[in-house]
């Protein structure tokens, strides 16, 4: 469904991607590795927000390399971003309608705020602003992503800036997504929880894919990693990991 | 009332019919239709050129419409429509002007209204100003807004000036007593050449006293927008006022802030902000499906709500 042929990405003299080539049919496909790694570049590069320096992105057998980003979402691409927008005098009901397409109180909507663990009687008209935690935005975040549904969900780290109780919920959230949506999801996350339950993950490193595998294996291989003595999850920096 | 004015009146006041409760609709420069209730009397000022509106202590939940419309080129008019309300009084008044100018000469109207506030009682105040037209003839809008604020009562202010108007120049003054508050949020969008002004003065004179004043301004094309927001803090008070503004375009906005405090229990705050729309809520939009107009569309509208 989704296929990334020769993509790199230059900026500030440096290359944030090098020629990346990967093909992702898999419904649930993380993608983790150390930071500074191309990961959200990567996905946005997938959204239209970045423009690559080179290559190709093709969904569903089309070039797309060229749509801007709404043409992307409509043809079923949605996103979740790692820093939620705030929006002065717009409320949470507005934007849900626009991503589900239907009245911001509707019961589809509910269900969806719900879902992240917020009520909707308290968040509908609650605006988008500074008064709400970075919890709670990257919750209703979620909830818009969720609600736009389509063929392809790309979220950048959900879990940052959600706190360790919150977190049980979150990863049901997403089991929960994996199991009722049609569509497929990649997602970025360092969770060991979030990297468990994808069939397969990407494993970038230096601008580069690393590892591209089912999830047991490359956990496994991480996991061997850190357990040769290196201090990092996955192999980050120092240690015997040559990361 | 033909359909043009019709739609006028639904434009500012949201109105299909005749209202429930007391009423004055004037329409180029007559009273069109004017109805009074067992606690709320509506008279014309011996003058003949405006209204006195006189609500009943202990008023509650009663509603008061006085809309405005203008669809007479060069129709000129100044007119003085003044509030009496009681004490312990819950109310709504819902005002509103409608130009609708296709022809040569500049329409205008100048409305200055006066509101004595009775003691613990509650107003909600909205006032929507709106043009049309395609004529070379103006849109001239000058409202004036005078409060004065009697202990305990409440006063919150929704205005709007969302379309149409060339040349608006908005004063509002209040004078607020001990432990009273004003409330108030204003909304100006202006295109093209047009100019607005506006002016608030506020001083909180009573101990206990409070003001909450939200300016936000859209200016497109080369339209031009300056507002003042002047809060003097007189005794044991909290005053805030937040000036948002967006610029689109060559649109100019000028912002000046003034507070002055004569009380050392005072306690004033202005936040004022000019920018334009920030490039990541439009590309979150875009994620959503709108292009990017549709997106600048949605942004303003909920900023200017």
């Amino acid at each position: 469904m989704l296929e990334l042929q020769n993509i790199s990405f230059h900026a500030d003299d440096k290359d944030i991607l090098k020629d990346i080539n990967l093909k992702i049919d898999d419904k649930f496909v993380a993608v983790t590795g150390p930071n500074g790694s191309g990961k959200s570049t990567l996905l946005k590069i997938i959204m239209g927000i970045i423009k690559p320096t080179s290559g190709k992105v093709i969904f569903d057998g089309q070039d797309i390399t060229d749509l801007p980003v709404n043409e992307r979402a409509n043809l079923g691409i949605s996103f979740a971003f790692q820093q939620p927008v705030r929006f002065k005098g717009l409320k949470v009901r507005d934007l849900l309608a626009i991503a589900a397409g239907e009245n911001g109180a509707s019961a589809k909507v509910r269900a969806y705020l719900k879902a992240v663990g917020l009520c909707p009687m308290d968040y509908l008209d609650r605006e988008i602003n500074d008064t709400l935690s970075g919890g709670e935005m990257k919750r209703i975040e979620i909830a818009m992503a969720a609600a736009r549904g389509g063929k392809l969900s790309l979220f950048d780290e959900p879990e940052a800036g959600i706190d360790l109780w919150s977190f049980q919920s979150l990863i049901e959230v997403f089991e929960n997504l994996r199991n009722v949506t049609n569509g497929n999801i990649l997602i970025i996350s360092h969770q060991e929880r979030i990297l468990e339950i994808a069939d397969k993950i990407i494993y970038l490193k230096d601008g580069q894919v690393d590892r591209y595998d089912e999830s047991a294996k490359v956990m496994d291989e991480l996991n061997m990693r850190r357990r040769g003595g290196c201090d990092c999850a996955f192999g980050q920096k120092g240690g015997s990991c040559n990361g | 009332m033909d359909d043009l004015e019709k739609r006028m009146l639904k434009e500012v006041a949201e109105l299909d019919s005749l209202p429930v409760g007391a009423f004055n609709i004037r329409s180029n420069g007559k009273s069109e239709a004017r109805n009074s209730t067992a606690n709320i009397q509506i008279e014309s000022r011996e003058s003949g050129d405006g209204i006195n509106v006189y609500f009943k202590d202990g008023t509650k939940n009663e509603s008061c419409h006085i809309p405005v419309i203008i669809s007479m080129t060069g129709h000129k008019e100044c007119v003085y429509n003044d509030f009496f309300v009681g004490e312990d009084c819950d109310v709504t008044i819902i005002a509103g002007c409608g130009i609708s100018n296709c022809g040569g000469h500049d329409s205008q109207h100048d409305g200055i209204h006066t509101f004595h506030i009775g003691k613990n009682s509650k107003v909600k105040y909205i006032e929507k100003h709106y043009g049309e037209g395609t004529g070379t003839g103006k849109r001239l809008m000058n409202p004036t807004t005078v409060v004065y604020l009697e202990e305990g009562s409440t006063m919150d202010m929704d205005t709007s000036q969302i379309a149409g108007i060339n040349d608006t120049y908005r004063i509002t003054k209040a004078e607020i007593g001990p432990d009273a508050t004003l409330i108030m949020h204003d909304k100006i969008l202006t295109n093209f050449d047009q100019t607005a002004k506006a002016e608030i003065t506020v001083d909180l004179n009573g101990d206990g006293s409070v003001c909450d004043i939200v300016s936000r301004g859209v200016a497109k094309g080369e339209s031009e927008q300056d507002v003042i927001i002047d809060i003097s803090g007189n005794a044991v008070c909290k005053g805030h006022a937040e000036c948002d503004s967006i610029i689109m375009d060559k649109g100019i906005i000028v912002a000046t802030p003034k507070l002055k405090a004569t009380c050392v229990d005072a306690s004033l705050i202005h936040e004022a902000a000019i920018g334009k729309i920030a490039g990541e809520q439009i590309t979150k939009l875009m994620t959503l499906g709108l292009n990017e107009q549709e997106a600048e569309q949605k942004i303003i509208e909920g900023f200017l709500r």
